[in-house]
Formats: C-alpha cells, sequence, structure tokens
C-alpha cells in the first residue's frame, strides 16, 4: 500500500521496542484515589458528591460546568474521603475529589440506562449528549472534549472522519496496543460515529512502523466502509493537522478547523470509549499508559484507574527513582515534564517517561548560525528562528505578522536546532503572552 | 522523591547534531585538499594552513578575554575560518600575511558584528580581500607545483594560472584537464585539486551539513555563462569549472550558514546571483579571478533575500 505524508517534519529515534509487544495488563490502585476537577481543555467541573458520600464504579462525582466541558466520573467503588486543593499535573494545583477505594469495584447499578440502541432511532444530539455525559475527550493527550467536535454547525457537511492511529512521539506504544487488543471495539466505535455521519467516509491513519497493527486492523475493517491507511512514519504525523494533509491531501486553512475541510479526528482510544459509553454504559474511568525510559526496569503498557497516582504506577514498573533525572507525562516531543510524583493520571496521561542521565539533553542553548534547519523540518512553514528572535525581544506585532501564532507546538525546530536552542519555548511563552493580552 | 529532578518545557529529546559536531565536519571535508596540496606545493603547505588556524583560534580567543565576552573557541569555527583563509592564499605567501589575514577575518569581520552567527560576510573572504589589496603581489604569486617535494627549492619559477592564461586568450598553454583535475597546477592552497575538494563536498552532502542547491546552482550558472559569453566551447566551459576557486567557493564557502540565505529558494537566487557575478569577473573584469568577490557581494545581499523570500504557509490557501 502506499503510505502517505505530509512534508517537512523529522525522523526520531522511536525507542518503541521496549513496550510494542508488551500486552496492556491491567493495574489495580491502592486506597486513595485523587480526581482533580479539571481534566480536559475547558471550564473545571463542579463537585456533586460530598465527603463521607459512598460512590460506584462510574458514578459521576463532578457535573460538566458549560458547554466547553465534560463530567468525571469516579473509577472505583469506596467512600469520598475529602474534597480539597492537590497539586495535579504542570505543578497546577485544582480542587480534586478524593476518594478511598474499598476494593470491590462495584458497578454503579444505573449504568445500564445510558445504553443506547444503534437503530434509526439514534439521533446525533443524543449520541452527542451520551458521549458528552460519558466524559469524552481527545484521549491522544489534548483532551478537547469530543461532543464539542461532533456537535458540528448544520451548514458544515463532515465527510471525513479520521482516527488518528499514528502515534508519532517515541516511546508511545498505548495507542499502538490498543488498536492490537481492542481493535473491534475501535472499529465499532466508528462504525457507530458513522451511523449518525452517514455521508463520512472513515479512515484509520496508522504510521508504518506499526505493521502488525495496520495488518490487524485491515483484517477487521474488512466488509465495513473503513478504510485503513498506512502512513509514513515521521513526527509529527499525528497532529491533527497534518493527518488531515496526509489522509486527504487538504490543508486547514491558516485560523480553521479541521470541520472547515469537512474533517472530523479522532484518536483510536476515544473511538473505544464511544463505543463503549454507547453499548455498555460506561463512562471513561480508564486510560491506557506506557511507563518506558530508561530508568523502568518493567516497561510496560498498564490500564490504569483514573486517579491512580503516579507514585504508584512507577511502583509497579519497577523504576528505579534513583537512576530517573527527568519524568515526562507524555511523549518527549510534546509531553510535560513533572517535578512531583504524588500527582493522579488523569484522562490525557498517556504515559509515563522516566528518563536517566544519557536520555536527556543538557546542552545549553549557544548563538543561531543561521543553518535554516529549523525553515527545514517546521510542518508548518513558519520561521522558527526569526519567531523566536522576536519573541525573545518582545516584539509582538513582528511576530503576529510572522503568523507566530499558527505555531502548533510540535517542537521540531527546538528538536533539529545544532545550537540548541529553545525555539518553540520562546515561542509558546510569546503565543501565551499574546493570549493573555487579548 | 527527595532527589530533585529536572523540570524544562518540552521538546525533552534533542538532535545529537551540534554547531560543534557540523564545524568538524568541515574540517573533516577540508582534510583531503589539504594532504594534495602537501603534495603539490610542500610542506609549507601545511605550514600555513597551522598558522592560520593557531593565528584565529587566538585571535578569537583574545576577543573573548579582553572584551569579557564568552569564549566561544570550542565551537571550532574559528577553525574553519582558519584552514579557509589558509585555503585562499598561495603556499608561498609569508607567514606575516596569514596572519594578519587571520587578525582581519576574526576581529574585523567576524568579532566586531557579534561573533558566530552575526557576522555578515564570511570572515574568510573578507580577509583574503582585504589581503589583495594590501599584498597582492605575495598573494598572485604562485610557484609551480613540484609534485612530491615536501621541501621544493625556494627559487621555482612563478607560472601564470590558468584563469590567466584564458582571460589572455592563450588557451593553447592550458595544461591538461587531467592535471586540473588533480591539482598540478599553480594556484592557491586549497584551490589545488578540485577532485580532492570533491570528496569533502559529497562528504559533507552525505552528512547533510549542506544541500546541492548552492553549489549546484552557483556551478551551473558559471557553467552556462561561461558557455554562452565565450564562443559556445563546450570544453573549455567545463574545463573552467575546475580552475581558480569555483569548487572550493561553491561548497565551503558559499554555503556558509551564517552568511547565506536560510530558505532554500533564497539560496537558490543567491548562488545564481554569485555565478551571474564570478562570470562576469572572469571573463570582462580586471581580475582573471571572481569567485571571492562574487560571494562577498552577495553576502551583501542575504538580509534583502531573507527579508523578501517567503515561504508558502501551511494553511496560507493557493499561491496568489
Amino acid at each position: 500500500m502506499k503510505r502517505l505524508t505530509f512534508k517537512k517534519g523529522i525522523h526520531l529515534n522511536y525507542h518503541k521496542e521496549a513496550t510494542a509487544d508488551k500486552k496492556i495488563e491491567l493495574m489495580l490502585p491502592n486506597k486513595e484515589l485523587v480526581f482533580p476537577m479539571s481534566q480536559h481543555i475547558g471550564a473545571p467541573c463542579v463537585p456533586i458528591v460530598k465527603k463521607g458520600d459512598y460512590v460506584y464504579v462510574g458514578q459521576k462525582i463532578g457535573q460538566a460546568d458549560g458547554f466547553m466541558s465534560v463530567p468525571i466520573h469516579s473509577s472505583v467503588s469506596g467512600i469520598v474521603k475529602t474534597i480539597e486543593t492537590r497539586m495535579t499535573f504542570k505543578g497546577v494545583r485544582d480542587n480534586c475529589v478524593v476518594i478511598e477505594n474499598d476494593g470491590l469495584y462495584e458497578e454503579e447499578p444505573q449504568m445500564k440506562e445510558h445504553i443506547k440502541q444503534v437503530d434509526e432511532n439514534l439521533t446525533k444530539e443524543a449520541l452527542i449528549e451520551c458521549i458528552k455525559e460519558a466524559g469524552i475527550v481527545g484521549m491522544g493527550g489534548a483532551t478537547f472534549p469530543m461532543h464539542v467536535k461532533l456537535s458540528t454547525p448544520p451548514d458544515k457537511k463532515v465527510s471525513y472522519i479520521l482516527v488518528n492511529g499514528a502515534e508519532c512521539e517515541p516511546y508511545l506504544t498505548s495507542d499502538h496496543r490498543v488498536m492490537l487488543e481492542y481493535g473491534e471495539e475501535v472499529i465499532k466505535g466508528l462504525s457507530i460515529l458513522l451511523h449518525v455521519f452517514k455521508e463520512a467516509q472513515a479512515i484509520i491513519g496508522i504510521e508504518d512502523n506499526k505493521m502488525d497493527a495496520f495488518e490487524h486492523m485491515t483484517q477487521l475493517a474488512k466488509g465495513t466502509p473503513i478504510k485503513v491507511q498506512l502512513l509514513h512514519t515521521k513526527y509529527p504525523q499525528g497532529s491533527e493537522k497534518h493527518l488531515i494533509y496526509s489522509l486527504t491531501q487538504q490543508e486547514v486553512p491558516s485560523g480553521k478547523l479541521p470541520i472547515d475541510v469537512g474533517c472530523l479526528v479522532h484518536n483510536v482510544d476515544s473511538v473505544v470509549a464511544v463505543y463503549r459509553a454507547v453499548t455498555k454504559g460506561q463512562p471513561v474511568t480508564r486510560r491506557i499508559v506506557t511507563v518506558a525510559g530508561g530508568a523502568v526496569k518493567k516497561p510496560c503498557n498498564l490500564e490504569v484507574k483514573i486517579g491512580t497516582s503516579f507514585r504508584e504506577v512507577l511502583e509497579y514498573a519497577e523504576v528505579d527513582l534513583e537512576k530517573v533525572i527527568k519524568l515526562i507525562a507524555g511523549g518527549p516531543m510534546m509531553g510535560v515534564a513533572i517535578s512531583d510524583i504524588d500527582i493522579p493520571i488523569m484522562k490525557g496521561t498517556s504515559a509515563i517517561l522516566c528518563l536517566t542521565e544519557e536520555e536527556v539533553s543538557k546542552e545549553k542553548p549557544s548563538s543561531c548560525i543561521r543553518c535554516g534547519k529549523c525553515i527545514d523540518v517546521c510542518p508548518m512553514k513558519l520561521m522558527p528562528n526569526a519567531l523566536q528572535k522576536s519573541a525573545i525581544n518582545g516584539h509582538y506585532d513582528a511576530f503576529l505578522n510572522k503568523h507566530g501564532m499558527e505555531c502548533i507546538e510540535c517542537g521540531c525546530c527546538a528538536y533539529t536546532c545544532p545550537a540548541k536552542r529553545e525555539i518553540v519555548q520562546s515561542i509558546r511563552t510569546a503565543k501565551s503572552v499574546i493570549r493573555n493580552k487579548k | 522523591m527527595e532527589k530533585m529532578l529536572i523540570v524544562s518545557s518540552s521538546p525533552h529529546a534533542k538532535a545529537k547534531h551540534t554547531t560543534r559536531s557540523i564545524m568538524l565536519d568541515v574540517i573533516i571535508a577540508l582534510i583531503p585538499v589539504l594532504l594534495v596540496s602537501i603534495y603539490f606545493y610542500g610542506l609549507r603547505a601545511l605550514l600555513l594552513t597551522i598558522v592560520s588556524v593557531i593565528s584565529c583560534v587566538g585571535f578569537e580567543w583574545l576577543w573573548g578575554k579582553c572584551f569579557k565576552r564568552p569564549i566561544t573557541i570550542k565551537d571550532l569555527s574559528a577553525v574553519v575560518t582558519g584552514i579557509l583563509l589558509a585555503y585562499n592564499v598561495p603556499a608561498s605567501a609569508p607567514i606575516y600575511v596569514v596572519v594578519i589575514g587571520a587578525f582581519v577575518a576574526i576581529i574585523f569581520a567576524k568579532q566586531v558584528f557579534g561573533g558566530i552567527g552575526q557576522n555578515f560576510i564570511n570572515p574568510a573572504l573578507a580577509a583574503r580581500a582585504f589581503l589583495l589589496a594590501g599584498y597582492s603581489t605575495a598573494m598572485r604569486t604562485f610557484n609551480v607545483p613540484t609534485p612530491g617535494q615536501l621541501f621544493p627549492s625556494v627559487d621555482v619559477v612563478t607560472s601564470a594560472t590558468p584563469l590567466e592564461l584564458m582571460q589572455n586568450g592563450m588557451t593553447q598553454e592550458l595544461p591538461s584537464l587531467m592535471d586540473s583535475l588533480v591539482g598540478n597546477i599553480g594556484g592557491c592552497i586549497g584551490e589545488a585539486s578540485a577532485i580532492a575538494l570533491l570528496v569533502g563536498a559529497i562528504y559533507l552532502l552525505v552528512k547533510k551539513v549542506i544541500t546541492w542547491h548552492i553549489p549546484v546552482c552557483y556551478i551551473g550558472t558559471v557553467f552556462v555563462l561561461t558557455f554562452l559569453f565565450n564562443g559556445f566551447n563546450l570544453y573549455e566551459s567545463f574545463y573552467s569549472l575546475f580552475l581558480g576557486g569555483l569548487i572550493l567557493g561553491a561548497f565551503f564557502m558559499a554555503t556558509d550558514y551564517t552568511t547565506t540565505p536560510m530558505t532554500i529558494k533564497g539560496q537558490i537566487i543567491f548562488a545564481v546571483g554569485a555565478g551571474l557575478l564570478t562570470t562576469l569577473i572572469r571573463l570582462f573584469g580586471g581580475y582573471p579571478e571572481g569567485v571571492s568577490y562574487s560571494i562577498l557581494i552577495m553576502n551583501l545581499v542575504v538580509p534583502l533575500i531573507d527579508k523578501y523570500i517567503k515561504i508558502h504557509r501551511f494553511g496560507e490557501g493557493e499561491k496568489a
């Protein structure tokens, strides 16, 4: 099959061997689970349980506050211990519901009520409501509420539903394993979406470093209208805009959304979540996490209950904490370095990387030598070095004129810079300064 | 956790290459021609190169010390400048000429503008232009090659370079194509052997330190224009590509990151412009050789090229 791709970008060392063949293991948490009320892009949830309440698995504990928000559900059964402000991801303090796990995993009795029959009576609105109530967000890491994406304005035609199985970040294998082990659920979940978006062509895009997943999905898709497409292994193939380009040869115009070129893009695990929400009434309470890196004795793909602390996961994977000098939630290109391991796994935690001295570049930035390598690799075809100059000097008008806001922060520029300049980091800072000014 | 973790903004992975590793690759690529040069011009070629490198690195270190700036000699860029400077003088040049050249290259062309990445003209070529003006006899006296003699006798006959012969129309006296390719002709240290230079150039292309755009467009332009303006003589046009500093200039000096455009489109404009100027100087100018001046002139145009050449952005829409 022809391998599709986009222009520019970089080739990386993928380091996926350690976990690509490891089956997803179920990891059960200890006593205490922490549920931050903000696990998605958008307004935080409002807790609807109080201290001392008994909660079931799948019971809603945080109510969505507004359109751009999804509810949060308990992943265990037990007693609500407290509701307080705790440290979460990115060094942010957040309102959290803390639940004492009773280890019984009693399911919520009313869960079955959420089940929807996939027949001609299933309307788009009902499906979207079901997806929102199940708390489904973009499971690739961006955590954009899925129902918002699906709520397409009536004048916009959905021509494509694209499923992102690119997984272009090094080390990560959670989507790879989902396709291999829950491939049927991916196909069924996608069929449910096709049921309400009847005119859309569904394409699952998979990078060619996951041939087993590609062949498996191709087999499963036989007899369905779903197309499985092989993609070139290149970073950032899994970026929404670049996946759309690879699969449909359309560029999302600057400042526009995928829907403006008729596309909806979802991560493979988000589609699995749709299947489970619609046919079983299950909300999002688990997350597939890849634990990898030089300091991990037992690299693995884990099914983790959301709310489990990083510390427990690291202990499970037998991480040598002495050797770790950098911990990353997510991939090495766009993941977030964390300073504290007593924080909970959230909906967007696709991986925990435990990097050692040898795996972390600590070289100091030096002068730009104008080599133009950042320009050669920028997948948005911007001029990263020029943007950095404007960003550092605080010339925000020049930054805007050079279209700095279109940067997708993939990090190709900073990766490739021989002078080790922190290009994307400066651009990211400038972007948020400009956004906050508005 | 007892130990402190490193926290920084993504990306957390970085490519292996550094400014230093790129400079090291350039140094490696410049070695073959030095060996050939020693064979044809004697050990003096090596001596001048070493003096030039030491002077360049020394001046850069001194500048850092005097003005309390970070010492940047570890990035090896001064070593590259040193080698290129030596390659731009004849092996017979006096040692002090090279030291003066190194001073001009490092201090006047590079450091006063802010050091690596900030200089707008190629330091080695700026020094060569200075030396050509100030020490023109030393710079334009080329000994006849003495293959195999490490210490050639001092009173070897000086010869006209093939380009001088060509400009004066004395084409029957030109050395054979083979001699020009191998390096058995009079010239600067780095101009000795086109073949040795091409070996180094291929190394740089394979290591992706440079791309083909500038050298191919530059040399291609010279070839086409020489063919058109020099009586449609295919052989002579081809032959002239291996003379003088064209190969050295096109692969090693017109590809200097700092003083050339950053975009591919800009680089092509730069290269074609340099090719045009080189041919004009060679065929119609007062000097037989135009490579260094043409690159220097095009260096000055780089800020303009970089300002006006825009890349077609992702999602920008159809080209207007």
